[in-house]
């Protein structure tokens, strides 16, 4: 969607060069054409500032577009805070961490890029949007990594969700009781995610090593299977399960957005003695949460999923983007008189960067 | 719409024989940030990505988010500012970027105060202690919630 | 009038044989699909959306024909089942609403009027982005692809019934809306590949909307200043604010149903966990928006229209300029009137209402204006005029009522009845359609270098208005007696509402056809048209009608276009000269009247 934009850029500007503008400005008129002058403009410098006018314009429509799914976030965040409190346990922070840097790390490759072209550097901007490919395919590597170590414990998009709803869940179709079935895989993958104490996670548990080590806090009362069950009463239950009773000691101070911490926080009688007061933090379970939120936990899946795959279908075509700059530059189409397409494609990628440093900690560094 | 003042068009200055103005063609010209800057705010960028996950092990309740979200805008501030340019290029294109930025927020702002506003409604079938509990702490602030005038439409609705 | 054989220019000389215009500058089918010319891209825009108009128009005739009587009345007659009957009047008033939206109210004067007439306005040679501009209509032709798909889907499963387990239900009965958990979870019919259809008419969409602003920012001529735009092209600008901040959202809203529908995320189902509400809130921040995208540019012409045929300058210039980009900005903020009865926060709802109101003001303002500036004026009673002034007054009555339903009381006791199908038809036919046939015929001589035929033009204008109300006016009255909207069947005592209703719609549909038949005829053996029939100043008259293929054969500067005294009729050719010896635009200066100022 975005080619059609860009695919103007060759129609775009010629630049002055900063000490021609003046020499050149007086006889600049209608016969004077520069090599990259569509037929329209009068000037390369009012075509240069057309394209740029028109990217930026295109980049507010993207920033509407995510602004979307950020509301959506915003939304089931203010009113569900536990969901995401205890589902983004399921993410990886560290690989977070370094696509994090990876990204802003190609977008100075790319302002630096723009830079070289401005100087006529050629070699320096091949090299440079080398780099920053460089960047963008680990991104997306580490991206499928992300993925694909979902996809084998059935953290899938969609209805496939670990979390779905059981009695819709494909997963759970032909099982006697399929609130009973999720239940067990979901502490299964609870253990090896390290959220539930016990057995020690598997590999996953190093993701949140470093200075983000969450402490794994084992819950002493919710392990009856009984107990499961009447949460799973759907809020019926008159005899409120602990999780319920949790809630109600503990009420979320729901903000806008906003995430109570402090409440679970304060509470001493359900964490482990040894936990460091500093990190308070307490690790929920899937049955530490309300049941009708219980019934909701996939939503952070799936807007997990929506977030990160539209960021990841525009990094894709950054990629296609830069790709085709590259080879440009490399054959030396673009220089102090003519750099635009690098300038514009470099707007694109740096919003592509911007959307992510916003991502990351909403997604990845809840709290 | 600013440029009010004069009958003036992006093309006024190439018909005729006049010179642009000089500091008019820096910017149309595109400014070279100098490296020095650039790799400046690369490394502003990196230690406010350690900021934001380091104060993930802070205790701050709900400021936890929106100090995330500060530390998020400084550093787009930055990438907008210097990355995009955007210090030295039209203010029209900072004007298309803060309107996008304020539409956003109210579109986000109005579906989360919305929703904020009817869920206890939805929720109160079920609503065992939890939402009494919520409902309450509301009320603090906004003390009329509870007398919530369309509660019947909406259990019409329903 | 003298018919005058000979094409002529500006100052009414006649053009050379061989003079060069947009339309023969090159020839072949490769030369209109791979054009990069936005005279021949408008083309190409109104042969399709014209087309899709039609689509439209068939279904709204069959389902005022369905509506004839209290039973289903075309499901009985060609012996379908009562539920295969009602599921058909489902699918018709969805198709009908979803194509008139999306293939024909939106695009409409933007692609056509807009493509063509904005950058001869601005005096530039093209829009600023000319490949963009192709790739819109590409992707117009992509997304109308998704509907007939949508469409024929429909009509084969109906034929060869078997052919649904194939490959699934066609047709579309969510309502133009989509409303979920209905379009996600529950609908059988083809919901995914008008989604699509929808997604991708936005992307067209916004690219329209970054070429009108790069091109009004960047391609303005010399000495046309912001307020030497003609009143057209601001309200273009507001409404290419609109496609840029609210078709986006559109899009993710879009991509969110489908993957809902296809993946089953649940965003919006609550069976599911997800929020409905929010549906509600993503798609009208969109649609409220989308109102103003089809009306916008509809004010813009009938300004063109009112001052041109008023002979006289238009009245507060800067007040409709500015009322334009207020709508736009204000419609942004309205979006909930849409959702009171629909589980919004009684907050919201007061809010909302509240702002709605503010949108009559500058709403208020242009119909002062317009109908000042025809104060006193020479008035001149062309088909163009005809429809602007049918425009006026129905914009008003279409207005007050939605003022009506912003008022939140009187909201919950029509809703979801025909006062609102009233209303919007109001405004969205009685307004956008009466000002983009005035368009079509005050630009048709620009566009096509022929003059259309005058008599059966206001012939057809006449017939449009009364089709118009008798189809329309009696539904405020039937909704307001509670007959609700969306219903294959009614209570008797409505049948008399219904049954002028549908008369009214068969004559809108003849007027609609006497304006087709009038351009067709006219294309082929209308006379040829001077370069200002009107004597109006804005630049697009400032070159010849059919413009040659840059537009201008000498760059034009900007002047005052509502200052018309430079133009001297000319009854040979009965339209207006300029005085070759004033050069064009360099003669306006002249100090503007002063009660304009």
């Amino acid at each position: 969607m975005q080619d059609p934009e860009t695919g103007t850029q060759p129609t775009q500007a010629s630049q002055h060069h900063d000490a021609g503008a003046h020499g050149q400005g007086g006889d600049a008129h209608a016969h004077d054409h520069a090599p990259h002058l569509a037929h329209h403009f009068d000037t390369p410098t009012q075509q240069f500032e057309s394209g740029k006018l028109g990217m930026w314009v295109f980049l507010a429509t993207e920033i509407l577009m995510f602004g979307g799914l950020f509301a959506a976030y915003g939304m089931y965040r203010g009113n569900h805070p536990e969901i995401y409190l205890y589902a983004h346990h399921y993410l990886d922070t560290t690989l977070g961490a370094i696509n994090t840097i990876i990204l802003l790390a190609s977008s100075f490759t790319v302002a630096w890029g723009v830079r070289a072209a401005q100087k006529g550097q050629r070699k320096l901007l091949v090299t440079l949007l080398l780099l920053t490919l460089l960047g963008g395919f680990g991104f997306m590597g580490i991206k499928a990594i992300e993925y694909t170590s979902k996809f084998t414990h059935d953290l899938w998009p969609g209805s496939a969700n670990m979390f779905y709803n059981p009695t819709l869940n494909p997963m759970f179709a032909d099982a006697n009781d399929p609130r009973a079935a999720q239940l067990e895989a979901i502490r299964h993958l609870e253990e090896y995610y390290g959220i539930r104490g016990g057995h020690g996670g598997g590999g996953h548990g190093g993701g949140h090593a470093g200075a983000i080590e969450q402490p794994r806090i084992t819950l002493t009362d919710d392990a009856d299977p009984g107990d499961a069950e009447a949460a799973s009463g759907q809020g019926e239950a008159p005899g409120p399960s602990p999780a319920v009773e949790r809630s109600m000691i503990n009420p979320p101070a729901v903000g806008a957005g906003g995430l109570s911490e402090e409440a679970l926080g304060e509470a001493p009688s359900h964490v482990a003695p040894h936990m460091p007061a500093a990190a308070a933090g307490a690790t929920l379970t899937y049955e530490d949460l309300p049941p009708t939120e219980q019934s909701r936990a996939h939503m952070f899946f799936q807007i997990y999923y929506m977030m990160t795959g539209l960021h990841a279908v525009h990094v894709l075509v950054g990629l296609g983007l830069i790709s085709w700059i590259t080879v440009r530059s490399f054959r030396g189409a673009f220089g102090p008189a003519y750099y635009t397409p690098v300038d514009l494609v470099g707007l694109y990628w740096h919003l592509v960067d911007l959307i992510w440093i916003f991502l990351f900690p909403l997604l990845y560094l809840i709290h | 719409m600013t440029d009010d003042h004069a009958h003036e068009s992006p093309r006024q200055a190439s018909t005729s024989t006049e010179l642009h103005a000089p500091d008019h063609d820096a910017h149309a010209a595109g400014h070279a940030a100098p490296l020095w800057l650039l790799a400046a705010v690369f490394a502003a960028l990196l230690v406010l990505t350690g900021a934001t996950v380091a104060v993930t092990q802070i205790q701050l309740g709900p400021l936890n988010v929106w100090l995330a979200l500060l530390i998020a805008t400084v550093k787009a501030a930055l990438v907008v500012l210097y990355f995009m340019h955007l210090r030295w290029d039209s203010p029209f294109n900072a004007t298309i970027l803060i309107s996008a930025l304020l539409f956003v927020a109210v579109l986000t702002g109005a579906v989360i105060h919305d929703s904020r506003e009817y869920r206890p409604l939805l929720d109160r079938p079920q609503s065992t202690p939890r939402r009494v509990a919520v409902a309450g702490q509301r009320d603090r602030r906004r003390p009329s919630r509870a007398g919530c005038g369309t509660a019947g439409t909406r259990d019409g609705a329903k | 009038m003298s018919a005058n054989p000979q094409a002529t220019d500006i100052y009414g000389k006649p053009l050379p044989a061989d003079a060069d215009n947009y339309l023969t500058h090159s020839r072949g089918i490769a030369s209109w699909l791979l054009t990069l010319d936005h005279k021949r891209i408008g083309i190409m825009y109104m042969v399709a959306i014209l087309t899709f108009f039609f689509v439209g128009g068939v279904f709204a005739l069959l389902l005022r024909t369905e509506l004839l009587t209290p039973e289903a009345t075309i499901g009985t007659a060609v012996g379908m089942s009562e539920d295969e009957a009602y599921r058909f009047y489902n699918q018709m008033f969805t198709l009908h609403g979803a194509v008139m939206v999306f293939l024909f109210i939106i695009p409409a004067i933007p692609a056509i009027l807009g493509n063509i007439i904005l950058p001869m306005m601005v005096g530039a040679k093209d829009v600023a982005f000319p490949r963009l501009n192709l790739a819109s209509w590409y992707l117009y032709m992509i997304g109308g692809t998704f509907f007939l798909w949508v469409l024929a889907k429909g009509v084969l499963n109906s034929l060869f019934p078997a052919l649904a387990g194939f490959w699934g239900g066609g047709g579309l009965d969510t309502g133009w809306t989509f409303y979920t958990p209905y379009s996600s979870s529950a609908s059988g019919t083809a919901v995914i590949a008008a989604v699509f259809g929808a997604f991708v008419l936005g992307f067209s969409s916004i690219l329209t909307g970054v070429n009108f602003i790069a091109t009004i920012h960047m391609l303005r001529a010399p000495n046309q200043g912001w307020f030497r735009l003609p009143l057209f092209l601001w309200a273009l600008y507001a409404t290419a604010i609109i496609q840029i901040l609210a078709t986006p959202v559109l899009a993710i809203t879009l991509l969110l149903l489908a993957a809902e529908r296809i993946l089953g995320i649940g965003v919006f189902d609550p069976a599911r966990g997800g929020d409905p509400v929010l549906f509600q809130h993503f798609f009208w921040f969109y649609s409220h928006p989308a109102v103003y995208i089809m009306v916008l540019p509809a004010f813009g012409v009938i300004s063109e229209i009112i001052s041109s045929f008023s002979r006289k300058h238009i009245f507060g210039y800067k007040f409709i300029a500015f009322s334009s980009v207020a709508i736009a900005l204000l419609g942004f903020l309205v979006w909930g009137h849409h959702m009171f009865v629909s589980g919004q926060s009684a907050a919201a709802n007061v809010i909302f209402s509240l702002l709605t109101f503010s949108v009559a003001i500058p709403s208020a303002i242009k119909v002062f204006n317009w109908v000042t500036t025809m104060y006193k004026g020479a008035i001149r009673l062309d088909t163009p005029m005809l429809f602007a002034m049918g425009f006026i007054m129905l914009f008003t009555i279409g207005g007050l009522t939605g003022l009506f339903l912003g008022a939140l009381a009187v909201d919950i006791h029509v809703h979801d009845t025909y006062f609102i199908v009233a209303h919007f038809h109001f405004v969205m036919v009685g307004s956008m359609m009466f000002a983009f046939l005035g368009g079509m015929f005050y630009w048709f001589p620009k566009m096509f270098g022929k003059m259309y035929n005058e008599f059966w033009g206001r012939v057809a204008a006449a017939v449009i208005f009364i089709g118009f109300n008798l189809t329309f006016y009696i539904q405020f009255v039937a909704g307001s007696q509670g007959m609700p909207r969306r219903y294959a069947t009614y209570l008797p005592e409505f049948q008399v509402h219904h049954v002028t209703s549908t008369i009214g719609a068969y004559v809108l549909a003849i007027g609609l056809l006497m304006v087709l038949a009038n351009w067709i005829h006219s294309l082929v053996k209308g006379r040829p048209a001077p370069a200002n029939p009107w004597g109006h100043n804005s630049l697009e008259w400032h070159t010849a009608s059919p413009p040659p293929h840059e537009n201008f054969l000498r760059a034009p500067r900007g002047s005052d276009p509502y200052h018309f005294d430079q133009w001297h009729y000319d009854e040979t050719i009965d339209g207006y000269v300029l005085d070759p010896e004033q050069p064009a635009g360099a003669a306006a200066p002249q100090p503007a009247p002063a009660h304009q100022r």
